[in-house]
């Protein structure tokens, strides 16, 4: 007996996780992004510390991630792994060699520059690759009887070159504004100065990006150019969000512009699920097609309507321990 | 030359899952550890247990952080390389992986910051609590982890439906048959290996002749445990086998090296397991004693390999050898439990060179036991991945080429091997450093609470030589 829409439930819940995996794990990608044009190594210092507390529990949001597909909705994880497989390793690679770099860049002395490296190429690589995932998503999968059917490099297109470069854009941007509220003094000063650049190009890639969907596919266009009149909002509110980040850094704001910049991805988040829905492996499967058994996501609801909260308190908690500025050489406390 | 993508995938989810486990297994022994000594510091306000759980906790801040970063591996391997296997049993181990990220991971990663950095911001009391938290998100996680592995072992509460498991019952399948034992089984294993590993840095030490109250006191305290656990892992590891005979016979048909099923079957010492030829060479054994230990009775029956068919058979030559490391380790941690034991008046195990030489040396073998127990384990139930009903060949992700499995297999050798190698040297930089209390060489580094590593200031030249450090940090 099949009391509630599970898949819509979980829809949702998956598709918060994506969410809060994008805007946390994102800053701290971003501070790694913007590592090699910092303007001393005491401010990468300064850059590494805003973030080393909080990074790992971000990135705990992404193993919740794919274990979460897994349970809900596995035809989506064993169709876009397969699919994906070069650029999910270089993901991982770079997801490792950025999460070592926190820790050895502080002992290595002579060596320092190659932790160095290894911090900006492994956060570049890891959101060049989320990036490349989200244009391989819109553009879809080839598969045969709920199996990926198609080649290693089939996700690699001119389009998912661009959504690379957007994600890396779009992620040097939460960068830029998190250090804005973060620092102060020259490295402050040089995050307002990037940051009105940084907010061109993701404009105009997000720009070619929202141009060139329709055309990926008849699906999409049909969706923005019908009958669904009322999503066109979403554009308008990126736009708004879009110019508040210009007036608050104009205004020297400090919370402001990382507040716009969340508002930002999420509306244009909100966007491509719109574009897409309800389809999770496009063109083929929705997300009631791809859905795992209804005890299975009702046995993991029950726990997770429980756990969760708690998490996120724990979540909350080590953000207010390690709030306001971070200052050179001096740490949290 | 056509490359095989199920042989190349099997040999690299072997060797990121190897790589893998060596940190947990250790993390599970060594948070309880550090609990019981944060316990201990608490209880009786006597330093020496704060120095030492101070010092082991930069350890485990090291090894969990690397176990974190090829942890992230492990949870895409089952898509990646595996898709059949991971769309067909995604109603068990989808819910079940996932518990043990929002009931395990969090608490650990949560309660770690505390544990490492809250010694001063949150009161004694709290600082225990978080230990302890720590421990138990370790155990949480290993309780999780294991029932999806033994469910694969000896899967039940399920039926098929067009090829996919749907549970039917979760209490059956959560704690399926091989589940209690191997949990046991392996908790043991962690908490030998916690006190192996121990026992050896605090033996090295006082070779040394350093920090000498801190390294008796828990050289003695591993000892004691050590006398205790090795033979109650030497019985729970038997009470593992006789389920093993019941539910995956073929299994225990190779850790014997026994080809026909028959009564009163040898225990071999040694042979060459020859599978073309279906038997063994340069056999040497002990008569009926093989029946003895498996049925408790010599004239038992014990399965043969030839029960199934030759392409059902594991590759029983890794089998049977991994099974004898396994097992003679065993028998040398009792030994040493019993030699500690014996050396115990007078305080005779703190002073004999041969013997804290000896356990200097026993530190890496609970890593060679867990191994090679998992190679058992693990190989002896190939064809199998979920036992007799789904073989690996048709687990495997069906647009896999073979260049691309090799393109990631040698990816992942590249980036461990430099990762780790970089890891384990600073891991040798903190015990080099020690438990002494140092001036504080550098005040900005102190100050910096990033996790999950950086409880250890210890400065770190990758790729440098001891002898080139620089002058300035002293102190060593």
């Amino acid at each position: 007996m099949e009391l509630f829409d599970l898949p819509l439930i979980w829809a949702f819940i998956i598709g918060f996780g994506i969410i809060m995996y994008v805007l946390m794990d994102g800053f701290d990608l971003g501070v790694g992004i913007l590592f090699p044009f910092a303007p001393s190594e005491g401010d990468r210092d300064t850059m590494m510390n805003s973030v080393a507390p909080v990074w790992d529990g971000n990135e705990t949001w992404l193993v919740l991630g794919g274990a979460g597909l897994l349970a809900a909705f596995p035809m989506v994880y064993s169709i876009f792994l397969p699919a994906l497989y070069i650029g999910v390793f270089l993901l991982l690679a770079g997801l490792i060699f950025r999460g070592v770099a926190f820790e050895f860049r502080f002992k290595a002395r002579t060596s320092r520059y190659l932790w160095n490296w290894a911090f900006a190429g492994g956060s570049t690589v890891a959101s060049f690759a989320q990036g490349a995932v989200v244009g391989a998503y819109i553009q879809g999968f080839e598969t045969v009887n709920g199996a990926y059917a198609g080649g290693a490099l089939d996700w690699l297109t001119p389009f998912t070159v661009l959504t690379g470069l957007g994600m890396l854009a779009g992620y040097a941007l939460l960068g830029s504004t998190w250090l804005i509220m973060k620092t102060e003094g020259r490295l402050q000063e040089w995050a307002y100065r990037i940051t009105l650049p940084l907010l061109a190009a993701v404009l105009v890639i997000f720009g070619i990006i929202s141009v060139w969907t329709p055309f990926v596919d008849d699906l999409v266009r049909e969706r923005w150019f019908s009958n669904l009149s009322v999503i066109w909002i979403l554009p308008v509110l990126t736009l708004l969000c879009a110019f508040q980040i210009f007036r608050s850094v104009r205004n020297r704001f400090e919370g402001m512009p990382f507040v716009a910049t969340m508002g930002l991805f999420i509306t244009t988040y909100l966007g491509l699920v719109v574009s897409r829905w309800p389809y999770v492996v496009p063109p083929e499967y929705t997300l009631w097609e791809a859905a795992s058994a209804y005890e299975s996501q009702l046995f993991l609801l029950l726990g997770l309507l429980f756990v969760i909260p708690i998490v996120l308190t724990y979540t909350a908690w080590t953000y207010w321990v390690f709030r306001g500025k971070v200052r050179a050489g001096e740490g949290y406390h | 030359m056509e490359l095989d993508p199920l042989l190349l995938s099997r040999i690299q989810f072997a060797f990121v899952v190897s790589f893998h486990a060596i940190f947990p297994v250790f993390t599970i022994g060594l948070a309880s550890y550090i609990a019981v000594l944060e316990g201990l510091a608490f209880k009786t306000g006597n330093p020496v247990w704060l120095k030492l759980s101070g010092f082991w906790t930069k350890v485990f801040a090291v090894v969990f952080g690397m176990g974190v970063v090829s942890g992230i591996v492990m949870s895409f391997q089952f898509g990646t390389n595996w898709s059949n296997f991971a769309q067909a049993t995604a109603n068990f181990l989808g819910p079940v992986l996932s518990y043990e990220v929002i009931t395990a991971f969090f608490l650990e990663a949560a309660f770690l910051g505390v544990l490492l950095f809250g010694r001063d911001k949150v009161p004694a009391g709290v600082h225990l609590f978080a230990a302890i938290m720590v421990a138990t998100g370790t155990f949480i996680s290993s309780f999780w982890i294991l029932s999806a592995n033994s469910w694969m072992q000896t899967p039940a509460g399920f039926e098929l439906r067009d090829g996919v498991f749907h549970v039917t019952s979760w209490s059956e399948a959560i704690f399926n048959p091989s589940f209690p034992y191997r949990f046991l089984h392996m908790g043991l294993a962690s908490f030998l290996t916690g006190s192996f590993v121990v026992a050896g840095v605090s033996a090295w030490y006082l070779l040394k002749g350093r920090e000498k109250e801190a390294n008796r006191k828990a050289l003695s305290m591993c000892l004691w445990l050590i006398l205790f656990l090795a033979p109650a892992q030497a019985v729970v590891g038997d009470f593992h086998g006789l389920n093993t005979l019941e539910h995956q016979p073929t299994k225990v048909a190779a850790m014997e090296g026994n080809w026909e099923t028959s009564s009163n079957v040898p225990l071999l010492l040694f042979a060459i397991p020859d599978q073309e030829a279906q038997t063994n060479r340069f056999e040497i054994g002990v008569p009926s004693l093989a029946s003895m230990i498996l049925t408790h009775d010599w004239d038992g029956v014990v399965p043969g390999l030839k029960d199934v068919p030759r392409e059902e058979q594991p590759p029983v030559a890794i089998v049977f050898w991994s099974f004898r490391v396994m097992v003679g380790i065993g028998t040398l941690m009792i030994l040493v439990g019993l030699t500690g034991l014996a050396l115990r008046r007078g305080g005779r195990y703190f002073q004999s060179r041969w013997f804290l030489q000896v356990l200097r040396v026993m530190s890496i073998a609970p890593f060679l036991a867990v191994l090679t127990g998992w190679f058992v384990t693990e190989v002896g139930r190939a064809p199998w991945l979920v036992y007799g009903i789904m073989d690996q060949a048709s687990a495997v992700t069906p647009s896999l080429t073979g260049g691309m499995a090799l393109f990631t297999l040698i990816g992942y050798i590249v980036v461990y091997a430099l990762v780790f190698s970089a890891g384990i040297y600073y891991l040798m930089r903190v015990l080099y450093v020690g438990l002494e209390d140092r001036p504080d060489e550098d005040e900005h580094e102190a100050e910096r609470p990033a996790r999950p590593f950086s409880a250890a200031h210890v400065p770190f030249e990758y790729g440098d030589d001891e002898h080139r450090n620089p002058a300035g940090q002293g102190g060593h």
